[in-house]
């Protein structure tokens, strides 16, 4: 059952009464919080103001906002000359572009530099959808991870999304925020604990058998999962919303592999470095249970409708059920 | 005249000699197949629900002539080896490319109703390998010319005399990739190559000159060594000329700067940045199919 701590929406499981929001507008709503908290937030855009929802602080503070035109190395690295000069500069554009084209850039003179810059990577995931493979960034939380010094969060909904933008402001140091383009459900509530670093148990049936780890938008998709498992097979599993994908909550996600034995890990993403990599490696060390990945499987994607891809690439619902079986099968 | 312009000038003339004139006849079949372009664009975009406009209406002349008249092609074997490559830099005009391949015989005309739709060979942004016809996946900016610098090598190291083609945008010269292609280009004085600017000013957020200026445009690539022409975009018979020079020019690679109409052909759309991609209200899509049809009323009003 949905975890009462986790305080979600109570239509939660009901299609036609929740909201449908992009991620990318809780972008748009945090930075005008964290904007008018500190005068030092400022924004960086790469010529796509309104999609990446940076057009609001743009209009409400004009003389913080940067229009870099399409030039997304040139906005990383002028970011990293603001963030060492006390701004807190947020960088915008989609994550094929930001992080995918200036990665050396952010990894020398952001990481390396410890510059206070943030990178909002957008239209992350293939939900993209009809512009195809080349706009559909699967392998950003990948790159980002891997860099020492950043901080990696996915957020499910358009309310983490708010959440995460304004904490992002608050943490020192690089921080790469992952948004989505298509509407998903806003599933979480103002009153859902959001600590970066922490993970949240959403749901949790007795004597869990399995334990399933998502992030970003696919996480409904893992409750849906869950429900179903619960109700029509008799599987009982604990869904954990892993935002922060580093540092990662290890304690908790080791606690609930040893607690039931077999993991799934969910995410818009290649199954190879993002999070299911992540949990892998710390399991592989800590608590070696079977696992199983739901993701991009070392391919591209391409154009169509995003329930369209998600369903040929193989992270719909019934996707999720499978490797839950699989996994359990293995123990 | 120095001696160098007057050499420059009999390789020009021999260059327009060997490649077909363009007599009246000719001119009028391009105009045609690129207003059937335009409103290949407008029903194909439209179809997929999403897509790119502006920039597709805004090329449709320049790739009506290279499809139907400057390329040494065969649709039937696309990959012939000696064929002129067309590099297209910013992949996001793809729709107009789309509807010249398949009107120039390298696939089927129905296809072009699968734009976007998942399982088609007509990607959002152009994918190489699955589309014949397509010589490089592109849509994200800015790396088409140096791309087209690789091939242009490669003809020289095989010794191959097919040329070497790129078409790019405005809004492409913001990133320093393009920069860096283009002084590689000067120094290595690579005159198999012929750049295409869309010259359309107009990006996503603006107008190119208020978002990031381009200008002295002209300037920056003469400073970078290529040579380099400036034409009205909708003009094909310019344009033809335009290419001719470029094969006669020894020493530089070339740049066209083909300044055209974002949202050509379409009252409503033309010069408006907001039309670069958006979705079509109802109705807007048949009144711009209605105007192109009729070419703005006067095919109508000839006959009336
Ligand atoms: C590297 C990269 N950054 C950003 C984008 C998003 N984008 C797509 S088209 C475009 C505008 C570019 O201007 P231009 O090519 O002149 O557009 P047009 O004239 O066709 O409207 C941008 C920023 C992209 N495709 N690639
Ligand atoms: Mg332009």
């Amino acid at each position: 059952m949905v975890n009462p701590e986790a305080k979600l929406s109570p239509d939660v499981f009901d299609a036609d009464k929740l909201q449908m929001m992009p991620t990318r507008d809780g972008y748009g709503a945090g930075l005008i919080i964290a904007g008018e908290k500190n005068k030092n937030v400022v924004v960086l855009c790469a010529d796509l103001t309104e999609s990446t929802r940076s057009e609001a602080f743009s209009k409400r503070y004009p003389e913080r906002f940067f229009e870099c035109g399409v030039a997304e190395q040139n906005m990383a690295t002028i970011a990293a000359g603001l963030g060492v000069s006390g701004k807190i500069p947020f960088i915008s554009s989609y994550a094929t572009f930001s992080p995918g084209r200036n990665y050396e850039q952010i990894r020398t003179t952001i990481a390396y530099n410890d510059s206070n810059v943030k990178i909002a990577g957008h239209h992350a995931g293939i939900s993209v959808g009809p512009d195809g493979a080349t706009h559909q960034a699967t392998e950003d939380i990948a790159i980002m991870r891997a860099i020492p010094n950043m901080k990696v969060i996915v957020p499910c909904d358009a309310i983490e999304a708010k959440k995460a933008t304004v904490a992002a402001a608050k943490i020192w140091g690089p921080v790469y925020l992952r948004f989505q383009r298509e509407k998903s459900p806003v599933f979480t509530t103002e009153k859902t604990p959001f600590t970066p670093g922490k993970a949240e148990i959403f749901w949790e049936s007795r004597k869990p058998q399995v334990l399933i780890v998502g992030c970003g938008a696919l996480l409904h998709n893992a409750l849906l999962a869950a429900r179903e498992l619960d109700e029509k097979w008799d599987i009982s599993s604990v869904v954990l919303n892993v935002h922060t994908i580093k540092p990662l909550d290890e304690e908790k996600i080791v606690a609930l592999a040893k607690k039931t034995g077999a993991v799934v890990t969910v995410e818009e993403h290649q199954i190879s470095g993002g999070l299911g990599g992540a949990v892998a490696e710390t399991l592989s060390r800590r608590a070696p249970v079977p696992m199983e990945f739901v993701g991009m499987k070392n391919t591209f994607g391409e154009s169509g409708l995003p329930p369209q891809l998600l369903e040929k690439y193989g992270m719909g619902v019934k996707d999720i059920i499978w490797a839950t079986k699989k996994t359990i099968r293995k123990k | 005249m120095n001696l160098f312009a007057i050499f420059a000038r009999i390789r020009y003339i021999r260059a327009t000699l060997k490649m077909e004139a363009l007599h009246e006849k000719k001119l009028k079949h391009l105009e045609e197949i690129a207003n059937r372009l335009r409103q290949d664009v407008i029903e194909m975009v439209s179809r997929a629900g999403s897509g790119h406009i502006a920039g597709p209406l805004g090329l449709a002349d320049i790739v009506a002539a290279f499809y139907f008249h400057v390329l040494n092609h065969n649709p039937k074997k696309p990959q012939w080896e000696n064929r002129d490559r067309l590099v297209l830099s910013n992949g996001h005009v793809c729709p107009v490319f789309y509807a010249a391949l398949a009107r120039a015989g390298y696939f089927h005309v129905d296809e072009l109703k699968t734009l976007r739709q998942i399982n088609s060979r007509l990607q959002g942004h152009p994918h190489r390998g699955v589309l014949p016809g397509l010589e490089t996946t592109s849509g994200p900016l800015g790396s088409g010319i140096s791309q087209a610098i690789g091939m242009a090598l490669a003809a020289k190291l095989d010794g191959k005399k097919h040329r070497i083609y790129c078409v790019t945008s405005d809004g492409e010269h913001q990133e320093g990739n393009t920069w860096e292609g283009i002084m590689f280009a000067g120094k290595n004085k690579l005159s198999n190559l012929t750049v295409v600017v869309d010259r359309n000013n107009i990006q996503i957020d603006g107008f190119t000159e208020n978002i990031m200026p381009l200008e002295p445009f002209r300037q920056k690539y003469e400073a970078f060594n290529w040579h380099v022409l400036e034409i009205d975009g909708h003009n094909i018979e310019h344009f033809v000329d335009a290419v001719a020079e470029a094969k006669a020019i020894h020493e530089k690679p070339t740049v066209i700067i083909a300044h055209t109409i974002p949202g050509k052909g379409v009252d409503f759309m033309e010069n408006d940045y907001l039309w670069h991609s958006k979705p079509f209200k109802s109705g807007e899509a048949e009144t711009a199919l209605k105007e192109l049809r009729t070419l703005r009323g006067k095919i109508r009003s000839e006959h009336q």
